[in-house]
């Protein structure tokens, strides 16, 4: 592991301007992505920003109109486990508890998740070529081992999969990052803050050096007492998704009145297609609607030598959520 | 070398010290405190042999950075007896044999013994999934889940609001 100084950051300001006044300092909040990846070499930051110690950023409150507002310090435990998200957001919770461990969600914040690097086996391998790694390196994914990868949002010079599982109920139910950074405060939709690799896959997230995430803000949403979390892996446990579901409904009279749906494993950014949420809108409910619905997302696919099987998984999986949570379940 | 000075507490000791701002709470433990308990498996967060309590929450002491846990209080197996007396899951894994080589075996108990405070389901299937963050390369699981079955159940007879 490279050498660095330890600064501790007293508060939001204190931090960005630390990060400002240093080209080469990460903030450290529960570490278990950035000081492994430290170990490996891949991260070599010179600063770490200690943020543990500012205070107000560990709360989560549900408002008077239903929304949740997430400090960026809270442990994914504590908002996995809080009763307001379990009974108004299940799929928020069940996707925390899905991804992990206990020991890793206990360490790890909610902040840190949302900028999770990828899990592609190549990033963190020193001899592999890897264009998020190593810029103008190449991509040893594209013909090598690719279970782990996406089919869509890929580009020819990468394809890893986001990792994150918590981003998919965020990014199904439109939810806001904040941020502050010496210029002030900016509140990011979640569907800006993850950027797709096209050229540049080094360039990950629509973060300034000097911004730090403050806290995560979940609207409202009705439906969403009514979602799901669906994760398929290689191991019951403690696995990155080949596939996972995030998903809400609400039906009326038998007629689908609304949908929020975000598939995982599969985009290299958490991925969302509001067109097949529409083309569902109005359509009786049934897995003829879903099952259209889940074609439409995957119009466009590129499939690579081992992660094709995906696509029909992912197709079926969104089929089976919708319909258990509807009631459809045959 | 790049230098920080921490203090915090383990096992009930208040220690404060100056270290590599590298140092892992892991090797602090094992290396400068001689507390040789917690194990070292993969130190990559995998396997859960170095599991430790961090504020009463388990965590993972291989991807603690030491001079992260500056004012807190950490809890390693060494510090899970009184005396001569065992804690209810250490005495339930000798008494269901859940090891075999015991690499994983303070780990595992570390975990078990924060898992009876979380608001897991009373299943196995829970227990499998509250301790996937442990792995056991003997195998021993079966035994394990029954350790930590029995050793909960007591504890929440004993101390119904812990």
């Amino acid at each position: 592991m490279r050498e660095f100084e330890l600064v501790r950051a007293a508060s939001v300001a204190d931090a960005a301007k630390s990060l400002a006044a240093n080209e080469d300092a990460k903030l450290i909040a529960g570490g278990t992505n950035l000081v492994d990846l430290m170990k490996e070499g891949v991260e070599t930051p010179g600063t770490l920003i200690d943020i543990n110690a500012i205070s107000g950023l560990r709360d989560v409150t549900m408002s008077d109109d239903g929304g949740l507002m997430i400090g960026a310090l809270a442990s994914n435990s504590a908002v996995a486990w809080h009763p307001d998200v379990q009974e108004h957001f299940p799929m928020i919770s069940q996707a925390i508890l899905a991804g992990a461990t206990t020991q890793i969600r206990n360490m790890a914040s909610m902040g840190g998740n949302l900028l999770q690097k990828n899990r592609c086996f190549y990033y963190p391998e020193e001899n592999a070529r890897c264009n998020k790694r190593e810029p103008g390196s190449g991509c040893d994914a594209i013909e090598g081992i690719n279970r782990m990868c996406a089919v869509l949002g890929t580009s020819e010079h990468c394809i890893a999969a986001n990792p994150s599982d918590l981003c998919l109920p965020l990014r199904a139910l439109d939810a806001i990052v904040h941020v502050e950074g010496t210029n002030g405060q900016r509140a990011i939709p979640i569907e800006k803050l993850h950027k797709l690799p096209g050229d540049t896959p080094y360039d990950e997230v629509d973060l300034r050096h000097d911004e730090m995430i403050t806290a995560i803000e979940v609207p409202p949403s009705p439906i969403a007492r009514n979602s799901h979390y669906r994760k398929l892996r290689d191991r019951t446990s403690y696995a990155f998704a080949l596939v996972s579901v995030a998903a809400a409904i609400g039906v009326e009279d038998g007629i689908i009145s609304e949908v929020r749906l975000a598939v995982g494993g599969v985009g290299t950014v958490p991925w969302r297609d509001e067109e097949a949420e529409a083309a569902m809108v109005g359509q009786p409910a049934t897995q003829e609607a879903f099952s259209a619905g889940a074609a439409i997302i995957f119009r466009e696919t590129k499939a690579y030598s081992g992660n094709g099987f995906k696509i029909d998984l992912a197709k079926r999986a969104i089929v089976r959520v919708l319909s258990e949570l509807s009631g459809d379940a045959k | 070398m790049k230098r920080t000075t921490s203090s915090f507490e383990v096992n009930g000791t208040r220690i404060s010290a100056e270290f590599d701002t590298r140092t892992t709470l892991l090797d602090f433990l094992r290396e400068h405190l001689d507390l040789t308990g917690t194990k070292k498996g993969c130190n990559h967060g995998q396997c859960g042999a170095c599991t430790v309590m961090i504020d009463g929450q388990r965590s993972l002491a291989c991807l603690t950075l030491a001079a992260l846990c500056d004012g807190r209080s950490i809890t390693t197996i060494e510090g899970l007896a009184n005396g001569d007396k065992l804690h209810p899951v250490q005495k339930a894994l000798i008494e269901h044999d859940g090891f075999q080589c015991g690499y994983c075996t303070s780990g595992q108990i570390m975990s078990a013994v924060a898992m009876a405070k979380e608001p897991w389901g009373e299943s196995d299937d829970e227990v499998r999934e509250a301790m996937s963050g442990n792995l056991c390369r003997c195998g021993a699981y079966p035994n394990i889940v029954a350790a930590v079955q029995e050793a909960r159940a007591k504890i929440a007879k004993e101390q119904p609001d812990a």
